[in-house]
């Protein structure tokens, strides 16, 4: 069977609809994939953890997706939408799996669309915005970095699900690591004027990145069970690789203070920044304004 | 008709599964992309095991109906599509066939296996040059140079050939 062109394809047979990737009511990505919980692990404890990571990588997404129309080159525009999908696809898979792993049976779109700030478990580098095209290099090379070093020692997580969407995951940041690395190379080491934009870029993402390896309680009890990863323990891989990095740029890592957190909570607990409610504002607006919508 | 052209049951919806178009690349299917994992019975229960080449791949919905309306068009009664996560897609699923579907749609099929991986940390590449050389799938002059490490798919990369001049995209080996 073979079409010349892809709308050939989508358009055959006698109900085409179902071809169209718009709208709502996708299924659901973890359907036939075996749910059960592993021995011994706490379901509510892996749904928390599952919404950290499927929440970093929603709000990240969305981030990536509002940079769509606005980047330097198509081919640019075009990695965005590509880093942003597979971050999406991580999401999706990730707030699926802890719908299953609580008992709720909450969906992706329960997870995403009807929860508030408060119940986001992002860090807050995910969220902030992006002053310009470094600024979001600068994000983009940290947040990859670390969440690459996670999800590669989370492929041997005993929860087979979260392994097998961090074996996957791991392929993908790997692309995004590299992309975004060779921008920062690319702009640190370029003109005066890419060089300014790529030092204030570091500055604005430098104070969200000591939060990025600090473990909250339900990591280090799953960390214990052999479930997930204490973030502290890839602070040396993430130092490496960065001052690999920078090395090339020839820039330094700016001496900056961490953004401290709120009565000592942070994004792991629900406690965002200013940027968060816009964010959710556009990202659920549909949802909200027409509960149960579908097109 | 001779015994060996009688297909069981199973045989007939491998090969009624196997031949659903990938949305995206409609010149290859689904075996040939090495998507379609397996087809197994039980009883009169039809399942197809199907897993998607990236996570945010947004075809596998519609590989998925449409793998189950072929096996329902072929007499079916009880089907169902289900995903497996692991071990993730590689390129390397691709058949010999369907790598010449490719070439021969202008699309560069991975050039060898995907790499394999040392023990430690994954390891960066600061150079923006990719270390295999792909074959423009034109003109077929090794002399190639990639434009960009992301496509208009996920599993693609694209290319330019200095010979030609033509542009081309390439399924990246992963």
């Amino acid at each position: 069977m073979g079409f010349d062109t892809a709308y050939e394809a989508i358009n055959e047979g006698e109900d085409p609809g179902h071809r169209w990737a718009y709208g709502t009511g996708f299924t659901d990505p973890l359907a036939g994939v075996d749910t059960t919980l592993p021995s011994g692990v706490d379901g509510a404890d892996l749904a928390a953890y599952c919404l950290m990571l499927g929440d970093d990588a929603l709000i990240m997404s969305h981030r990536l997706q509002q940079w769509l129309a606005r980047a330097p080159e198509l081919e640019e525009e075009t990695a965005l939408a590509n880093i942003a999908l597979d971050l999406l696809g991580q999401a999706r898979l990730l707030l699926s799996r802890a719908g299953a792993a609580d008992g709720s049976g909450r969906t992706e779109d329960d997870f995403a669309f009807g929860r508030s700030e408060r119940e986001f478990r992002s860090v807050r580098l995910a969220e902030v915005t992006d002053a310009d095209f470094a600024g979001l290099i600068a994000r983009l090379v940290a947040f990859s970095t670390w969440r690459l070093a996670l999800l590669d020692r989370l492929r041997s997580s005993r929860d087979p699900v979260l392994a097998a969407v961090a074996a996957q995951g791991v392929r993908e940041l790997t692309y995004h690591r590299d992309y975004a690395a060779q921008w920062l190379v690319r702009l640190g080491d370029g003109t005066d004027y890419s060089r300014e934009r790529m030092v204030a870029g570091l500055a604005a993402a430098a104070p969200l990145v000591p939060e990025l390896f600090e473990p909250v309680e339900v990591e280090l009890r799953l960390a214990g069970a052999g479930v997930a990863v204490d973030p502290s323990t890839v602070r040396a891989e993430f130092d490496g690789v960065l001052a690999t990095v920078l090395d090339g740029a020839g820039l330094q890592w700016p001496d900056v203070p961490g953004l401290a957190p709120v009565s000592g909570q942070a994004g792991r607990d629900g406690v965002h920044t200013e940027a968060m409610g816009y964010l959710l504002a556009e990202l659920q607006s549909i949802a909200r304004s027409m509960p149960g919508a579908v097109w | 008709m001779s015994a060996s052209a009688v297909l069981s049951s199973v045989e007939l919806a491998w090969r009624v599964a196997a031949d659903t178009p990938d949305p995206e690349l409609p010149m290859v299917t689904v075996a040939d992309l090495g998507i379609l994992r397996d087809v197994t019975m039980d009883g009169p229960r039809v399942t197809a095991w199907l897993t998607p080449t990236y996570s945010g791949c947004p075809a596998l919905r519609e590989i998925r109906a449409d793998v189950a309306g072929r096996l329902a068009a072929a007499g079916f009664a009880d089907v169902e599509v289900r995903t497996v996560l692991s071990p993730p897609w590689s390129s390397d699923w691709i058949t010999a066939e369907g790598r010449r579907k490719l070439l021969a749609a202008g699309i560069a099929p991975p050039s060898g296996s995907a790499p394999r991986r040392a023990a430690g940390p994954v390891p960066l590449t600061l150079t923006a040059a990719p270390g295999r050389a792909i074959s423009c799938p034109q003109c077929g002059s090794g002399d190639t140079e990639r434009t960009a490490a992301f496509s208009a798919t996920a599993c693609k990369d694209l290319y330019r050939c200095r010979s030609c001049a033509e542009p081309f995209e390439h399924v990246k080996e992963i």
